[in-house]
């Protein structure tokens, strides 16, 4: 059969030639480290989020324009149609409570989103990971840093729907401050969660599954626009298990008056979140990443 | 390749690159190697000098150096001119020399590159070639893998062909081709009956043979007498020896 024969000259799959090509003398070793090798180094953290920076000025537009456009929606819609029915939640107006809520919102979006999303792309369509870990930059140090990266962002664009909120009537308050901190420490939670989804995921359509049983449910349920008070109480303690909402009350808490005992437990819990999906982010990315 | 960059595990066997063990200190390794990969991975949103800027970085060449690396690469792959040209607008041939470039920002002392011409069109392909033996002459390290082998024949010092993951032979390209089919070839054109016919004549005379389509190959014929098919006559290639070695293996 020619067409044996023919594939046989073109050397597909079963034969490959790797040419060496050695120069006569080798050049001194160039600037590049000779042998620093630990764990996190803050150089390749550094490194990995200077590309994000770089990347981040080509689109920062985009991403901005809907971090304050979406909260002044959520705002107008139910500060005007709820606002109009209940003037009092929770002892604050409910201009207060939606403002303060929606950073929580802002902040899961800004973080989880990104981490499903760009994490998927940058793995399977544009090999951007390839491309890193050919350099000297470890698997977790490459996580930390896109995780960081977005919690960052997070942290900022959290702080947008209080900008907003302030043009409707929220007195600032220096305990505002404090918000993109939280905004932060919540971010990098969702952001590894988004991480560790999209290193599962075979298609990016894999991510509707997630996107409505868990995303949802945990953006409406977390007290951001109504209290959790009303729902059954079988509801109310699921609630207490969702970061989203100690993020919510953190930030209503450092907005109008913090309660120390109640903000501990808030923050750990947290940190408690943002400390599992980091490692369980770094996990499942190098199980993807590396064969 | 990727066992080399340690994004593959070797299931058996032990890796060394540069004297640094794999995996333990395959990041020591990393940051003395340049890699161009098979398949662009490069930051199409980001302009060439910015690609570039960022691998130095990533390189961890100090601040200091980091812009002349640059503008050192952005000269050696002749892309001075597109330094702010965003990658998205470059042509093919310009990717790639970028990709070549970014690789050598760092100035590592051994480059890797993998299948770097797969795909491309022959004034490309050439292009690249020309980049390829500049480093060379300059003193690079290269270790290249290619199913082209016309390419391995012209760059390579030192050639291993490999079948089935295993290198089944090792050699300059001149020695690999007299060693394994001498000095001529003659090929012979004509319909399928013709060619078995001259096949078993060939073989029958002691030679070997290979076909490729519509061609046979008598490999080795400068120690014919005169009893072979007449045909085309021209000098034995390393792509001679690679089909001759590997494949009659291939399925």
């Amino acid at each position: 059969m020619p067409a044996r024969r023919v594939r046989a000259s073109a050397a597909t799959s079963a034969g490959e030639s790797a040419a060496v090509a050695t120069a006569p003398a080798s050049p001194p070793p160039g600037g590049a480290a000779a042998s620093r090798v630990r764990r996190l180094e803050p150089a390749a953290i550094g490194a990995v989020l200077s590309r994000e920076l770089a990347v981040f000025r080509r689109y920062w537009g985009s991403t901005t324009f809907s971090s304050v456009v979406e909260p002044t929606i959520f705002l107008l819609a139910f500060g005007f149609g709820f606002g109009a029915l209940v003037s009092q939640v929770a002892g604050l107006s409910y201009i207060e409570f939606v403002g303060t809520g929606v950073v929580a919102t802002a902040v899961l979006f800004s973080s989880v989103f990104p981490g499903l999303f760009t994490t998927f792309v940058k793995r399977r369509y544009q090999r951007t990971y390839e491309a890193l870990l050919a350099a000297p930059i470890d698997v977790e140090e490459l996580v930390t840093a896109e995780v960081l990266w977005l919690a960052m962002r997070a942290g900022v664009y959290g702080a947008a729907p209080l900008l907003v909120a302030m043009a409707f009537g929220l007195d600032p308050s220096p305990g505002m401050l404090l918000v993109p901190f939280i905004g932060f420490l919540t971010g990098f939670g969702f952001a590894a969660f988004g991480v560790t989804i999209a290193a599962l995921a075979k298609s990016i359509d894999n991510f509707n599954y997630v996107t409505s049983s868990v995303i949802t449910p945990l953006f409406l349920v977390a007290g951001a626009f109504f209290p959790l008070d009303a729902l059954p109480g079988w509801a109310a303690t699921l609630a207490e298990a969702n970061p989203l909402h100690h993020c919510v009350e953190l930030v209503r808490d450092a907005v109008f008056g913090l309660r120390p005992g109640a903000d501990l437990l808030h923050v750990g819990v947290l940190l408690a979140f943002a400390l599992v999906m980091w490692r369980l982010a770094i996990w499942r990315l190098r199980l993807r990443l590396i064969d | 390749m990727r066992i080399l960059t340690a994004q593959a595990i070797a299931d058996e066997g032990d890796a060394e690159v540069l004297g640094h063990r794999l995996p333990p200190d395959s990041k020591a390794a990393r940051a003395r190697c340049g890699v161009v990969p098979q398949l662009d991975n490069l930051d199409f949103e980001l302009t060439v000098r910015q690609n570039l800027s960022v691998f130095a970085r990533l390189y961890r060449l100090p601040r200091g150096e980091r812009a002349g690396a640059v503008d050192r690469a952005l000269a050696m792959a002749n892309l001075g001119e597109r330094a702010d040209s965003v990658v998205d607008e470059l042509s093919g041939g310009m990717r790639r020399r970028l990709l070549v470039a970014r690789a050598l920002v760092h100035r590592p002392e051994l480059l890797l590159l993998d299948e770097p011409t797969v795909g491309l069109d022959p004034q490309v392909r050439a292009e690249l070639w020309g980049l390829i033996d500049s480093l060379r002459s300059q003193g690079v390290t290269i270790l290249m893998s290619t199913h082209y082998i016309e390419e391995a024949e012209r760059l390579a010092d030192e050639v291993a062909i490999m079948a089935e993951g295993r290198i089944v032979a090792r050699g300059r390209p001149a020695e690999l081709v007299a060693e394994h089919v001498g000095r001529d070839v003659v090929e012979v054109y004509g319909p399928p009956r013709e060619l078995e016919a001259a096949e078993a004549q060939a073989e029958g005379a002691g030679f070997a043979t290979r076909r490729a389509g519509p061609v046979l190959a008598i490999l080795g014929t400068e120690r014919s007498n005169g009893a072979l098919p007449s045909g085309y006559r021209r000098p034995a290639s390393l792509e001679d020896v690679f089909v001759l070695l590997t494949g009659e293996e291939v399925e």
